[in-house]
């Protein structure tokens, strides 16, 4: 095993799509700058693809030291092993003591290939990252389908990790933030084996975005009854999301579902009306601002978690809160005007 | 046999996390809770290889890391259709992480000799990392596409395929060899017919230690000795309650209580 002993800094992969930074990239950014300023090393950031040296900057202004630019347009989309060809290339000649990449699909379809080729360890889809007294990495994920946390450590170098979105913070962007930007020649094979015939965007709601989610649970009664949130999420400005029986059932789709496999939220508000609360559902809402709970069950796992606990019926008061809202909203109106 | 593919698809045991329990004082599983079961993601791994078997031809073989008990889960694949079945077993495999295990797979693949494509599962839902596929792949020096959600066309030199990454759907053609993950919306995995159950009951299965396997000037590469990576502890993912308030009065007066609660917030349109 490649135990480097001279492996020092932290290396970040900037995923991108379409030219843009993928939002993870900043969090890992924060949490990169973090540990960096905890080991007094360096932050470096690693962006492929083409045509996004304008994005470099970005990478700074959120807390790199030092950008390298790959840019080609064999990059410009996602190919795993391109990108994980340059990547092992970076890894080897920068020696980095940390490599992070963002727990989303691409992320963790190229990581393993990366770690792989580098014969290191890799940690799937951390929650949360710290560091032992000796400045090792200290990793910290869901296994067994996200009832048990497991903390876990590398003894090779870099110690490679995945991280979950939304769950680490990014520092304010700053553009006074002075940086290094090195551009890299990238190496690209003419032939991989694979050929992307098309890419096209899923479209569909956007819960992991949403700054207000109204779910519903196996206490609704029938599929028609989403529609009672959907009211209340038009009156919030939120969107509708789902535990997972309403999708396996065929009510709502899979882009609503809310969970361990699912989407992970993190919105201001989140209501849960008649979810019990279950480990999985939990894993991917319990860092909301506010969590509303409505369930007829005060002894509802859901309510430990919840900051409102409303104990009653949802088929009573969604309608009524909906009411609610409207009236408050009207006398607010009125207010504004006088 | 003339025409074909060699298709090899990897499989796991692992306990069935629907009925297994978890001792969350000690933030362990018991394993006494639940039986062993193929993980879930590996049955439509297995339903996309019959597929292709019944669409262009070919030989299936599964193959699996685990103890002797890991034999159950590769009767089950060939009940579903897998026409051979290795069991890597040794205990100094034992204790392996996603590398390690990958490295072993890679082995005994390459010990089976030229193949065109193997199919894993997306993920398992015991160690649950998705890690192994792409990791196997580059220990072959071939391509990948992972979360495959539908297999749109295939022939005896390449594959195409809908993956979803993310926000976006992308179609891939990969051409041979190469390896796939596959999702649970890949297929419906078909039910093993009575008949293939016993069928499978009394079929071989070739067990390799590590002994058989080629790369054996390695053996620093497996199990524990090969892990890189080490759980150092494990604990329940529900530790600390937030000391939520309860809303009090009847229905409308709590309606009103938290309509105000959510103007508060500025959720509102
Ligand atoms: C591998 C795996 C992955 C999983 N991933 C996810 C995931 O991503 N997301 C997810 O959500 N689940 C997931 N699950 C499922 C999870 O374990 C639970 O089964 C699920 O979250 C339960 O959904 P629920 O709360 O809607 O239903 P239930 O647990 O049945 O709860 C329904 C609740 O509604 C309440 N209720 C009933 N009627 C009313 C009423 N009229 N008014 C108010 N309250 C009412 C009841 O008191 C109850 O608390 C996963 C499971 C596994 C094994
Ligand atoms: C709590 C816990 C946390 C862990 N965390 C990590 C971690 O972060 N990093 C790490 O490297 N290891 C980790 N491990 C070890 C890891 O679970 C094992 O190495 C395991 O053998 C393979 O990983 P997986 O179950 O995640 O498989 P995945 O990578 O999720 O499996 C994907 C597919 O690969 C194939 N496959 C996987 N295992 C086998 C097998 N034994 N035989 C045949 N085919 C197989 C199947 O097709 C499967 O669907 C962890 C283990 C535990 C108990």
């Amino acid at each position: 095993m490649n135990n480097v002993p001279d492996a020092e800094g932290v290396l970040v992969f900037a995923e991108q799509n379409n030219g843009l930074v993928h939002p993870v990239s900043f969090e890992l950014l924060g949490k990169g700058r973090d540990l960096a300023d905890r080991l007094g090393v360096k932050l470096s950031a690693a962006l492929l693809g083409h045509g996004v040296h304008k994005e470099a900057l970005e990478l700074v202004y959120y807390g790199a030291d030092v950008v390298y630019v790959f840019d080609s347009p064999f990059l410009s989309m996602f190919d795993p092993v391109q990108y994980a060809k340059n990547l092992v290339r970076l890894v080897t000649e920068t020696r980095p003591a940390i490599f992070l990449l963002g727990a989303t699909r691409l992320g963790r379809s190229l990581a393993p290939r990366v770690a792989a080729a580098l014969r290191t360890g890799l940690t799937a889809d951390c929650v949360d990252l710290d560091l032992d007294e000796n400045g090792n990495l200290v990793q910290v994920r869901p296994a067994f389908s996200g009832n048990i946390m497991a903390q876990i450590k590398t003894k090779t170098r870099p110690q490679m990790a995945t991280v979950r979105y939304k769950v680490m913070k990014a520092n304010a962007r700053d553009p006074r933030r002075k940086g290094k930007v090195i551009v890299k020649e990238p190496e690209v094979l003419s032939d991989t084996g694979i050929q992307i015939l098309e890419k096209t965007a899923v479209g569909g709601v956007n819960l992991a975005e949403a700054e207000v989610v109204v779910s519903g649970g196996r206490g609704l009664k029938s599929p028609g009854d989403i529609a009672l949130l959907k009211e209340l999420a038009k009156e919030l400005g939120g969107v509708v999301g789902s535990s997972r029986p309403l999708v396996d059932a065929g009510w709502i789709s899979r882009d609503h579902q809310v969970g361990f496999s699912g989407h992970t939220v993190k919105p201001r508000v989140y209501v849960a009306c008649g979810i019990s609360g279950s480990p999985q559902h939990l894993f991917g809402m319990r860092d909301s601002d506010v969590i509303i709970a409505i369930n007829k069950d005060a002894s509802a796992p859901i309510f430990n978690v919840a900051d409102y606990c409303v104990v009653g019926d949802i088929y009573e008061i969604v309608p009524l809160l909906v009411q609610e809202l409207r009236k408050l909203k009207a006398v607010k109106n009125l207010d504004e005007r006088k | 046999m003339s025409k074909g593919l060699k298709i090899v698809v990897l499989v796991k045991q692992v306990p069935d996390i629907e009925k297994v329990r978890f001792d969350y004082e000690k933030g362990r599983l018991d394993r006494s809770s639940a039986e062993a079961v193929i993980n879930p993601f590996d049955l439509n791994a297995l339903e996309a290889a019959a597929q292709i078997k019944e669409k262009i031809g070919g030989v299936v073989t599964a193959v699996s890391m685990g103890p002797e008990q890991a034999k159950d889960a590769l009767r089950d694949a060939l009940a579903r259709g897998a026409d051979e079945a290795v069991l890597l077993s040794d205990l100094r495999f034992a204790g392996a992480d996603t590398l390690a295990t990958s490295y072993t797979l890679s082995c005994a693949v390459r010990k089976l000799g030229a193949f065109d494509l193997i199919i894993c599962g997306e993920k398992t839902i015991d160690g649950d990392t998705a890690q192994v596929g792409p990791e196997v792949a580059e220990f072959l020096g071939i391509p990948h596409v992972a979360y495959v959600d539908e297999i749109l066309d295939i022939s005896i030199a390449e594959i195409t395929v809908k993956s979803r990454l993310d926000g976006d759907n992308y179609v891939v053609k990969m051409r041979f060899p190469g390896l796939i993950t596959v999702t649970k919306d890949a297929n419906v995995p078909r039910l093993p017919t009575l008949k293939d159950k016993l069928r499978s009951r009394k079929a071989e299965i070739t067990v390799w230690g590590m002994k058989d396997l080629a790369c054996l000037d390695e053996k620093q590469f497996f199990g524990l000795q090969g892990s890189p990576t080490g759980v150092a502890k494990v604990f329940a993912p529900t530790s600390g309650k937030k000391k939520g308030q309860i809303v009090m009065g009847t229905p409308e007066e709590k309606a009103r209580r938290i309509a105000e609660i959510l103007l508060k917030l500025g959720a509102s349109q």
